[in-house]
């Protein structure tokens, strides 16, 4: 195996994943706070509003699988949890259009709401109002030869958009509709022919995801390892190409030459394709860096991606504090 | 009440505990097990989650000398800072990208 630099390391071989010969694992050292600081570094290499995708590097697997975790569920996110429906005709059952309506993500900010508790009432501070009032009627203009449904009915299909806010208390003064309403306006929610109505009420309060699905702020936040390819042997013109395929593109470049080089390791899929061809086997070496880790984080909508790493990494640290703070009263 | 101990510990001293913690599960054990596992001091550190349906946590620590409650507060102390510096790096890393 050829000496590679001092970064911990599996190699994908053809029939299983390895360790290193020399690396005795992650463990084999003592806690030493100052030396993870030394090792540690983040890099951000995209964000926008609703993704973002950063490197956590020099650090434990067990770390950044709890920010993962914490993100998932842990963070909190307002969504629909009680629905008064007053009346439903239509032909969506009033339990399956009660599940849809707490499915929809709200933007509204839940840093700035607190918890509910099952029993009291709903105050300006801990619950929002929603309505949804829509009925279907025949189109007034009656088209001749059209059988579409936006030409022959009125309000045939129930958007988001059709959810009205009801502000509590001072509500109004302080948010305004685009801030607390669905993030998306374009959600369908059912599907209506004339004679149907669809009146109900809603209220929203703050959860977490590992209560209900839906209070999860993450589309998804997943992390994986920094894959690593090496070539070992000159590959030139005709397997130069078929090495190529075998990785995803962007991975391998062929150069004036027509020699194949390593381009850019880091958004190869790792499928493994080298070990199908007996000519190119060899050629390869498969490797991910095991403290090297790509976080790609969506959102919901409702709070910016960084954000909620930043919320997970506090309520991992909150959740010390107060462990900390029960064992010194106790002992 | 969100932290006990497992009796039956008695005879071993105060150096082994198992801790039960209540509403945790592998996010916390995982991690503190991972800090407390590379003390100089302790022979063994591990965690369980004895049934999905409970969200309880077992936390078992086995030292040579220090006392397991000395060595629980230092771990969660340590993952508390290395919490702290994670926010700071990484509210730095995401100025540096906004400037630029």
């Amino acid at each position: 195996m050829p000496k590679f630099d001092e970064k911990p390391r599996v190699f994908l071989e053809e029939f299983r994943v390895k360790n290193a010969p020399e690396d005795y694992g992650l463990d084999d050292e003592t806690w030493d706070f100052k030396k993870f600081v030394k090792k540690f570094k983040i890099v951000v290499v995209r964000m926008d509003n609703f993704e973002m995708e950063f490197d956590l590097i020099g650090i434990q697997p067990a770390f950044a699988n709890a920010f993962r975790r914490l993100m998932l569920s842990e963070v909190p996110s307002m969504a629909i949890e009680k629905v008064m429906i007053k009346n439903n005709t239509s032909i969506i059952q009033d339990e399956v259009l009660a599940h849809r309506l707490g499915l929809i993500p709200l933007k509204a900010d839940p840093r700035l709401f607190e918890y509910k508790s099952e029993d009291t009432e709903g105050t300006e501070f801990n619950t929002l109002e929603f309505s949804l009032k829509v009925k279907c009627t025949n189109s007034k203009s009656q088209p001749k030869d059209s059988y579409r449904a936006e030409d022959l009915y009125e309000n045939h299909s129930i958007y988001s958009s059709h959810m009205k806010w009801h502000p509590i208390g001072n509500q109004a003064t302080v948010y305004k509709e685009a801030d607390v309403g669905p993030v998306h306006k374009d959600i369908l929610i059912s599907k209506m022919r004339p004679g149907h109505e669809i009146d109900l009420q809603m209220i929203a309060v703050k959860g977490i995801g590992k209560d209900h699905a839906k209070f999860s702020p993450v589309a998804t936040a997943t992390y994986r390892l920094l894959p690593e390819v090496t070539l070992t042997r000159e590959v030139c013109d005709s397997e130069a190409t078929l090495l190529q395929s075998c990785f995803s593109p962007g991975v391998i470049g062929i150069d004036s030459k027509n020699r194949a080089y390593v381009k850019d390791a880091r958004y190869d899929a790792c499928s493994r394709n080298v070990y199908r061809y007996d000519t190119i086997k060899d050629s390869a070496i498969l490797s991910r860096v095991r403290d090297h880790f790509i976080f790609n984080v969506e959102s919901v909508g409702a709070i910016p991606p960084q954000i909620i790493f930043v919320e997970a990494v506090k309520i991992l640290r909150d959740k010390c504090r107060s462990f900390l703070d029960e064992l010194n009263k106790f002992s | 009440m969100n932290i006990s101990e497992l009796p039956g510990d008695d005879d071993s001293g105060p150096t082994c505990r198992t801790y039960v913690f209540r509403n945790e599960s592998h996010t916390l054990g995982n991690s503190l097990k991972c800090i407390i596992n590379k003390y100089d001091d302790v022979e063994f550190c591990g965690y369980t989650v004895p049934h999905p349906a409970e969200s309880k946590m077992h936390f078992r620590i086995q030292a040579r000398e220090t006392p397991a409650l000395e060595v629980l507060k230092r771990g969660l102390k340590d993952l508390e800072m290395v919490c702290d510096h994670t926010i700071n790096l990484f509210d730095k890393e995401v100025k540096r990208f906004n400037k630029v």
